[in-house]
C-alpha cells in the first residue's frame, strides 16, 4: 500500500516535472513568436511525453482490471466536455451555442456513466476472505 | 486562459494519470476512479469559471439531463453487456468531439481562433482532423455497439472492393480537408463529417464478433485522439495529455488482445476472419468421430474426488450468464476438500477483462482468478480442468498445426490435465472455424447442454 502511495508520489512528481519542462519550452516558444499558431509545438512536445506517460501508466495496470480501465478511460476521455463548455458559455443564442449545449449533454451522459459503471465493476473485486 | 486555470488544468492531468495508475492492484484501483472524479469536477468547474462561461442556466440543464441519462444507464446495465455499453459511450464521445469541431468553427471567437472565415490554418487543420476522428468514432462504435448487441449481424460482412472503396474514402477525406482548409465554407465541414461517418462504417462492418475485443479497445484509442484532436484546436493541453493516456491505453489494449490471438492489428482490420469462408475451408475433415460424452452426475462425482480444479470460463458462461451458478459449484467444490481455480485467456469474451469482472461480480474472489501466464504450467498438476463455453483458447492446434487458422495462438493447455471436462451446447466449431482435438482425446468428456444448466445439475449432484 505503501509502496504504491509512494510510486503515484514519485509519478505525479515526474509528471508535474514534465509539465514544468513543457511549460518552460512554451514560454519559450512563446517568447520567440506569441500567438495561436505557434501552440502546435507546444502541443506536439506536450502530446508525445503524455504518450509516454500513457504507454509507462497502462503497461501496470493489471489485467484483470482492464475492463474497468476502458470504463475510466471512457469517462476522462469526455474531458472534450471543456471545449463545449466554452462553445455554449456565449449569452446569445448562435448554432454554435447550441451545438456546445449539445456536446455538453454527450459528454456528461460519458462522465457520469464511465465512473458510475467503473466504480461498479471495482465494488465487485473482493479478496479471498 | 490565466495562470489560474492553466494550473487547475494541470492538477486535473495529473490526477488522471493518478487514476490510471491506481489500476494496477484491485486494491487501490477505486481510490483511482475517485482521483479520476475529482480531476473531471476540477476541470469542468475551471472551464465554467471562464469569463467567456454565462449562460448557467442552459448548461446546468445539458449537464444534469446528460448526467442522469448516463448515471442510470450505468447502474442498471448487466455486467454481461459491458462491452456494448462501453461501445455505445465511445461512440457519444466521438459526436461530441465532432458537435465541439463544429462550434469553433461556426463562432470561433469564442475559442480565440480569430474570427469566422478568418481562421489560421493551422487551426482549420487541427479541426478538421479532430471532427474526421470524432466523426468515425461514432459510426465505428455504433457499429461495433450493434454487432455486440446483436442488432446487426456478428458476421463480417465482406465484398469485393471494400479496401478499395476505404482507401478512396480516406483520400477523399484528405482532398476535403484541404480544400476546407483554404475555402473556409461550412459544406466542405459537413462533407468532411459525412465522408468519416461512412468510412466509420466500412471500417467496422467486415470485423467479425469475437475480434471485437480489439475494435473496441481501438476505438477507445480513437476517443483519446479525438479529444487530443479537440485539444490542439483550443490550445488546451489537458485535452492533449488526457487524450494521450487514452489513447495510448486503448492501443496498448488492442496490442494485448491481437497477440493473444497471435494475429496482426493489420490482418483484424482488414476483417473477414472466422467468417463462413474460414468455417468451411478448415472445417470439413474429421467429423466422423465420436467424442466421448458424460452427464452431469459423473461430472459431479469426479470432481468432488479432485484435489485441484482449474475452471477456464469463455464467452459462452457470459451468455448464458452461468457465473454466479458456477461459482456455487466451485463453492462446494471447495467445500469438498479441492483447490479451486480459475484461468482467464487475454481474449475470453468480448472485452478485455471482462470474464474477470464477470467472475467477481459473481463474488469470486479476485485472487482465485489467474492469466495465462500465471496458471498454464499448473495444469500438469491438476485434476480436472473445467471448461466453459470456451473452445479455440484451449485447441493443442494452436501450437501443432502450422495450417491452421489460429496457429501460434497462445493456449491453456487444458489438455495436461488429468481430466477435461467441456460444457458446450452442441459440437459446433469456435469461432475460427477450427476443429478442436481436444474433444476426442481419452481424457475429455463433453458436457452439452446449456452453462448455466449444466452447473446447476452438476450442484445437484455435489449436494446428494
Amino acid at each position: 500500500m505503501s509502496e504504491i502511495s509512494n510510486q503515484l508520489e514519485n509519478l505525479s512528481f515526474k509528471a508535474q516535472q514534465l509539465a514544468d519542462q513543457a511549460n518552460d519550452l512554451a514560454s519559450t516558444v512563446v517568447e520567440t513568436s506569441g500567438g495561436h499558431s505557434d501552440f502546435l509545438i507546444f502541443g506536439i512536445t506536450v502530446l508525445v511525453l503524455a504518450c509516454f506517460v500513457g504507454y509507462y501508466v497502462v503497461w501496470s495496470v493489471t489485467p484483470a482490471l482492464h475492463s474497468p480501465l476502458m470504463g475510466v478511460t471512457n469517462a476522462i476521455s469526455s474531458v472534450i466536455i471543456v471545449g463545449a463548455l466554452l462553445a455554449a458559455g456565449p449569452i446569445d443564442s448562435t448554432i454554435s451555442k447550441y451545438f456546445g449545449l449539445v456536446a455538453v449533454g454527450l459528454a456528461a451522459v460519458n462522465i457520469f456513466g464511465g465512473f458510475v459503471v467503473t466504480n461498479r465493476m471495482l465494488s465487485m473485486f473482493k479478496k479471498k476472505s | 486562459m490565466s495562470n489560474l486555470s492553466t494550473v487547475a488544468y494541470l492538477v486535473s492531468s495529473v490526477l488522471f494519470i493518478m487514476s490510471l495508475r491506481g489500476l494496477s492492484h484491485p486494491t487501490t484501483a477505486r481510490k483511482g476512479n475517485f482521483y479520476g472524479i475529482i480531476g473531471m469536477t476540477i476541470a469542468i468547474l475551471t472551464t465554467v469559471a471562464n469569463p467567456g462561461v454565462l449562460s448557467y442556466k442552459e448548461i446546468g440543464t445539458a449537464f444534469v439531463i446528460g448526467g442522469l441519462i448516463g448515471s442510470v444507464i450505468a447502474t442498471r446495465i448487466q455486467m454481461t453487456a459491458l462491452p456494448q455499453l462501453v461501445a455505445a459511450f465511445h461512440s457519444l464521445v466521438g459526436l461530441a468531439a465532432v458537435f465541439v469541431a463544429a462550434a469553433a468553427f461556426y463562432n470561433p471567437t469564442a475559442f480565440n481562433l480569430g474570427t469566422e472565415g478568418n481562421i489560421p490554418l493551422g487551426s482549420l487543420i487541427e479541426m478538421a482532423i479532430g471532427t474526421a476522428i470524432g466523426a468515425v468514432t461514432f459510426t465505428g462504435s455504433i457499429i461495433a455497439f450493434g454487432k455486440l448487441q446483436g442488432f446487426v449481424s456478428g458476421n463480417p460482412l465482406v465484398f469485393k472492393g471494400q479496401h478499395f472503396l476505404n482507401l478512396l474514402l480516406g483520400l477523399s477525406i484528405i482532398g476535403l480537408i484541404a480544400k476546407f482548409c483554404i475555402d473556409q465554407n461550412p459544406e466542405f465541414f459537413w462533407l468532411i463529417v459525412a465522408a468519416s461517418f461512412l468510412i466509420g462504417v466500412l471500417l467496422i462492418v467486415p470485423i467479425g464478433g469475437a475480434d471485437m475485443p480489439v475494435i473496441v479497445s481501438m476505438l477507445n484509442s480513437y476517443s483519446g485522439w479525438a479529444a487530443a484532436g479537440i485539444g490542439f484546436t483550443l490550445s488546451n493541453n489537458l485535452l492533449i495529455i488526457t487524450g494521450a493516456l487514452v489513447g495510448s491505453s486503448g492501443a496498448i489494449l488492442s496490442y494485448i488482445m491481437c497477440k493473444g490471438m497471435n494475429r496482426s492489428f493489420f490482418n483484424v482490420l482488414l476483417g473477414g476472419f472466422g467468417g463462413e469462408q474460414a468455417a468451411s475451408s478448415s472445417g470439413g475433415e474429421k467429423d466422423d468421430r465420436q467424442p466421448k460424452q458424460g452427464n452431469s452426475a459423473d461430472a459431479a462425482f469426479m470432481m468432488k474426488n479432485s484435489k485441484t480444479i482449474i475452471i477456464v470460463p469463455g464467452y459462452g458462461m457470459a451468455v448464458a450468464q452461468a457465473q454466479h451458478a458456477l461459482r456455487e459449484m466451485g463453492d462446494l467444490l471447495k467445500a469438498a476438500g479441492a483447490e479451486v481455480r480459475y484461468a482467464i485467456h487475454p481474449v475470453a469474451g468480448r472485452m478485455p477483462g471482462h470474464m474477470n469482472v464477470l467472475l467477481a461480480e459473481a463474488n469470486v474472489p479476485y485472487d482465485e482468478v489467474l492469466e495465462l501466464d500465471e496458471i498454464n504450467r499448473d495444469f500438469s498438476d491438476t485434476d480436472v480442468a473445467f471448461v466453459i463455453g470456451a473452445n479455440d483458447v484451449t485447441n493443442p492446434a494452436a501450437k501443432t498445426d502450422k495450417t491452421s487458422a489460429i496457429y501460434g495462438m497462445p493456449i491453456l493447455d487444458v489438455e495436461n490435465a488429468g481430466q477435461v471436462f467441456f460444457v458446450k451446447r452442441g459440437m459446433a466449431s469456435g469461432y475460427a472455424g477450427v476443429q478442436n482435438e481436444l474433444f476426442f482425446r481419452d481424457n475429455t468428456l463433453m458436457l452439452f447442454g446449456d452453462a448455466k444448466k449444466v452447473c446447476e445439475d452438476i450442484i445437484k449432484g455435489l449436494e446428494d
